[in-house]
């Protein structure tokens, strides 16, 4: 499979503050991505610069073989552990969003036939994440799960070439997170997606992935710890894409989360 | 209900004291009784005033509601564009926001002599009185209220294709919007209290006016109706504001459907 994005060389520096160095990555269609690492070591820097959010220091990212334009746009999807729904706006006008700013460019507000064809896949959208019933709840009517099923609805009509997420299901409790697990996992099969996931949760990244990017510093200067930037210390390939996911025993789960914690070493 | 009784418990208190007047001084004016306010206010009721032919408790009420309204309404829509934009867009905020707060800053009664000078003593600086004396405050309000929206709701939208003008008018507009008529609220006094320096100081016909005017006459048989009307005139638009607020924009208030 070729590479749908690449990082080539990719630093970032803030100041004299280096957070990531040489990171050369290939990310091909159809993975499922994990991002871990320590506190610090530049997930979310390098979810942002893949988002467009912000420009790397150096270094190329290319998407489809085509360099990334250095803006947030709609070829690249993301759902954030808080505050990425609009609360102004039922769950089904959260959804439409998308759709009304590509077709209504001015009023970003469609009318009549337009508007029932985008609700009609807004609503199919709100379905596929167990959403059917809440169509007209705002997002501070619905719990936390509910909110972040919300925001991938949202992302996922646009039909992005990638899904970034950031600490997605962080702020959920472990029953509604598991569920959530299963949704993703869902979606990604049935949309053929490329998702990017940061995580601080091992266990999360190993059932989830297909492949655990670890993020650390390398070297380590005592006297100038920020001359360093971190890099994917470890890049494990778990599984291809048609390998199941649920029937993993729950036991071998936990074995590799505890040998990856000591051989990461960080939480 | 409960809020009523204190209110309930002044009235008594009043009465008492003003009957407690009468009783020593039949002809006192300082504290006069709902009767002696009745009469005072009927002639401002029902009877025309020689001079103009108007009912004047009526002109008067008409007079100041047209400039609290046209000043509060020129105060709110320059704080909704004006906030938006220097909420939306830091660049402007770092060249125009400096300038709102100088003029925040001043006191707008100090103001009132250069705008009599400037617009003359007609409606015009009445109305600018209760614009300056407001809208910078409101202003500050609704620019620091968008630009903290959180940074996440923007950057979804622009993955979601949103441009800087969808988002100003999609995202910025709508959630400005409760903010603004909480903003409104707040100014109402200030507003008020704008409204009725201006016409204390030049005018022919408003509720300030009068109650300026009459206190001449130690008429505080006028003056107390006056500023009953006045305090329930302003009661109206708060709850009148509050009503709209939860009818247009529920999300902001956490309704139930």
């Amino acid at each position: 499979m070729s590479a749908l994005l690449s990082l080539r060389d990719v630093w970032v520096e803030y100041g004299d503050k280096i957070v990531l160095e040489k990171v050369n990555l290939d990310i091909e269609a159809g993975s499922f991505v994990s991002i871990i690492g320590p506190s610090g070591a530049g997930k979310s820097s390098l979810l942002r610069v893949v988002l467009g959010q912000e420009v790397p220091t150096r270094g190329t990212i290319l998407l489809d073989g085509a360099p990334l334009t250095p803006e947030c746009g709609p070829d690249r999807g993301v759902v954030f552990q808080r505050y990425s729904v609009f609360p102004h706006l039922s769950a089904l006008r959260n959804t439409l969003f998308g759709l009304e700013c590509e077709q209504a460019p001015l009023l970003a507000r469609l009318f009549g036939g337009a508007r029932r064809a985008a609700e009609a896949e807004a609503a199919e959208m709100l379905d596929a994440v167990g959403l059917g019933d809440a169509m007209h709840l705002y997002p501070a009517q619905m719990s936390g799960g509910m909110q972040q099923r919300l925001a991938i609805a949202q992302a996922l009509v646009k039909r992005p070439r990638i899904l970034l997420l950031d600490e997605p299901f962080g702020a959920l409790d472990p029953g509604i997170r598991a569920d959530m697990h299963a949704l993703i996992t869902r979606l990604w099969r049935d949309y053929s997606l490329t998702i990017v996931m940061v995580t601080h949760d091992i266990r999360e990244a190993f059932t989830l992935g297909t492949r655990v990017l670890a993020l650390d510093k390398r070297r380590h200067d005592p006297h100038a710890p920020h001359r360093f930037g971190a890099t994917a210390v470890y890049d494990l390939h778990l599984r291809s894409r048609t390998d199941p996911v649920e029937d993993e025993d729950p036991a071998a789960a936990a074995a590799i989360d505890q040998n990856n914690e000591e051989r990461i070493g960080h939480g | 209900m409960l809020g009523a009784l204190p209110i309930l418990l002044l009235a008594l208190l009043y009465l008492f004291l003003a009957a407690e007047r009468h009783a020593a001084n039949p002809m006192d004016k300082i504290l006069p009784l709902p009767k002696g306010m009745a009469e005072g206010m009927a002639a401002l009721w029902f009877r025309p005033d020689q001079l103009t032919g108007q009912l004047l408790f009526w002109a008067d009420t008409l007079a100041s509601l047209q400039r609290l309204g046209l000043g509060l309404g020129i105060a709110t829509l320059s704080a909704l564009l004006i906030g938006l934009v220097l909420g939306v867009l830091p660049p402007v905020r770092a060249t125009f926001g400096p300038l709102v707060t100088a003029i925040a800053v001043i006191p707008p009664i100090a103001l009132l002599p250069i705008l009599f000078v400037a617009l003359g003593l007609g409606e015009t600086a009445k109305v600018a009185l209760i614009v300056i004396g407001i809208a910078p405050v409101m202003v500050r309000d609704i620019a620091a209220y968008v630009a903290e929206l959180p940074r996440e709701q923007i950057i979804k939208a622009q993955t979601l294709g949103a441009s800087s003008w969808q988002i100003m008018i999609r995202v910025a507009l709508p959630q400005a919007m409760p903010r603004l008529l909480h903003a409104m609220r707040l100014s109402l006094g200030p507003a008020w209290v704008f409204l009725i320096s201006a016409e204390a100081i030049a005018s022919d016909v408003g509720l300030g006016y009068r109650i300026f005017l009459v206190r001449r006459y130690l008429s505080m048989d006028v003056i107390i109706p006056y500023v009953a009307w006045i305090a329930l005139l302003a009661i109206l638009m708060d709850l009148a504001l509050v009503f709209l607020s939860r009818k247009l924009f529920p999300w902001a208030h956490g309704a139930k459907h």
